[in-house]
């Protein structure tokens, strides 16, 4: 059986929809049913919680509990909740985490707040992998009474000159606007980019030839996508086997040792 | 069988018609897909005067020509040129090889601009796909809703239509066209979120979702996924995946002797 690591999946409900796979048992089940042997799980609850500190338990307890030993939590940051310095501490010194992951438009920052400057040092302080959510949802099918855009992410390419050696993954960001974000972005090389969102014909052949396939990382964003989009994807893409092999399993491999 | 109700050969690479055509069909293969609907030509206009949409059908017939038997045309018209969108229903429906209409953002399905095109459409049995989207922040002007094709579907009970992207904002696509029973949601052209196809299997009956692309700007992947990942029953994939599709298509096929 072909295996991969998800790098882009969320636990809990989403606010708007039941969704197959929102019950971490049976998201459990469909990830091991397609041969995931590891799945980097953030949480919804981080995209409107003020209380991230719980959410952030809830997370490492649902990974522990029903995981499988497949789940790698990667705990919500909103850097513009009071103290939220002390979330990063306990997602390094509690819940020993490898990473991450933040949703800045949801949270309601541009990427030049200076708070988010501080969150990028602490993730390299900490050799944290950042995740960062450029999107969830469609902006034209987004509730009406919670309408975000999408992040434009151009500024991180200032501020990884800093951080050389942090590692970020840019999540949901190859739709609309994320072409943009994926132009300015393709020169740091310490920034690699999930494939939940990438279309067009061929479109991870194509992304490849943008950017080394390197950095180009197997990402389902389930529940919230059909898993089943981004295993298509690898076989409408036509790149060899050992590209291939690279974005299911060994991209991701490689970030987590670095 | 797997047919594809909605496909472009624009975003797709090659210089001609011919080369586009070509490299979807080599995806498409990758892919098991049999047949595709392939509508709008080279660099698309969104309110096309009629010598516009003249040529992008032409293109579209050029790109079809080496590939009857892979693809289907349907001719791309705007509804605020009456006459002159009846009359490419002749060249392109009636007198060439297309067996249906595409009807996009110039004008609102719901205005009787449309009801000529609609009586012609059916005379021939041609195919009518309207593209639909409900926008969270407000649809452009000539952007039709799925309540505007609920209106012109009731206008016209007994004439098979297609709603495309299932409206974009499918929960409530659906729902508004939950009574309209001529007509059929296209899985197209939106992100493949988990939950679509069985709402609409729900809500619709296997027999009314036609599974469709939106390739190139579009993978083929993400839209098959919408069927492959759904928790329906297998039957009622295979009926979205391709039957459902030919079912609509096959009084037209038939009346031009088209293979199926």
């Amino acid at each position: 059986m072909t295996h991969f690591i998800d790098t882009n999946v969320t636990l809990s409900r989403w606010p708007f929809r039941r969704l197959r796979g929102d019950d971490t048992v049976e998201l459990v089940k469909i990830l091991r049913h397609h041969g995931v042997t590891q799945a980097w799980a953030g949480t919804f609850d981080g995209v409107l919680h003020k209380d991230i500190a719980s959410a952030n338990e809830r997370l490492v307890h649902e990974c522990r509990q029903h995981g499988h030993g497949i789940l790698l939590p990667f705990g919500t940051v909103n850097i513009m909740l009071p103290a939220w310095e002390e979330d990063v501490r306990r997602c390094v010194e509690e819940h020993k985490m490898r990473g991450l992951r933040v949703f800045p438009n949801y949270h309601g920052y541009k990427l030049d707040h200076p708070d988010f400057a501080r969150l990028l040092a602490m993730c390299d302080e900490h050799r944290l992998i950042l995740q960062l959510a450029v999107s969830i949802e469609d902006e034209r099918t987004q509730h009406p009474l919670l309408q975000v855009t999408d992040v434009d992410a151009a500024p991180l390419a200032g501020l990884l000159k800093l951080h050389p050696r942090l590692r970020v993954v840019i999540l949901n960001s190859l739709r609309g606007t994320g072409t943009r974000n994926l132009n300015h972005l393709s020169a740091c090389k310490n920034v690699s980019f999930d494939i939940a969102t990438r279309e067009g014909v061929e479109g991870l052949k194509t992304l490849a030839e943008k950017i080394s396939v390197d950095r180009v990382l197997f990402g389902s964003h389930a529940p919230f996508f059909y898993f089943e989009s981004a295993v298509l994807k690898l076989r409408e893409s036509g790149l060899g086997e050992e590209q291939l092999a690279r974005i299911r399993t060994k991209n991701a491999e490689a970030l987590l040792l670095g | 069988m797997i047919w594809d109700l909605h496909c472009h050969i624009a975003t797709v690479p090659g210089r001609t018609p011919d080369e586009r055509m070509y490299y979807l069909v080599q995806i498409a293969d990758r892919m098991g897909i049999d047949r595709m609907c392939v509508y709008m030509g080279m660099k698309w206009s969104d309110d096309p005067t009629p010598a516009d949409f003249r040529n992008q059908n032409d293109e579209v017939l050029q790109a079809l020509s080496h590939w009857h038997h892979r693809a289907f045309g349907f001719a791309y018209i705007n509804p605020k040129y009456v006459k002159e969108s009846l009359d490419e229903i002749e060249r392109c429906i009636r007198d060439g090889p297309m067996v249906g209409i595409k009807l996009w953002v110039a004008e609102r399905c719901n205005s009787h601009d449309l009801d000529r095109i609609v009586e012609r459409c059916a005379e021939l049995k041609a195919v009518i796909f309207q593209h639909t989207w409900l926008v969270t922040s407000g649809n452009r002007a000539g952007s039709s809703t799925p309540q505007d094709m609920a209106e012109l579907a009731g206008r016209y009970p007994n004439v098979p239509m297609i709603l495309g992207h299932t409206g974009g904002d499918w929960e409530l696509g659906i729902c508004a066209i939950r009574a309209s029973k001529n007509v059929s949601v296209d899985l197209a052209g939106f992100d493949p979120t988990s939950g679509v196809t069985e709402m609409a299997y729900r809500e619709l009956g296997a027999e009314r979702i036609i599974y469709g692309s939106d390739a190139g700007g579009r993978s083929f992947a993400s839209q098959l996924a919408k069927v492959s990942g759904a928790e329906i029953p297998e039957s009622a994939k295979k009926l979205i995946l391709g039957p459902n599709l030919r079912r609509m298509m096959l009084p037209i096929l038939h009346a031009k002797g088209m293979q199926a």
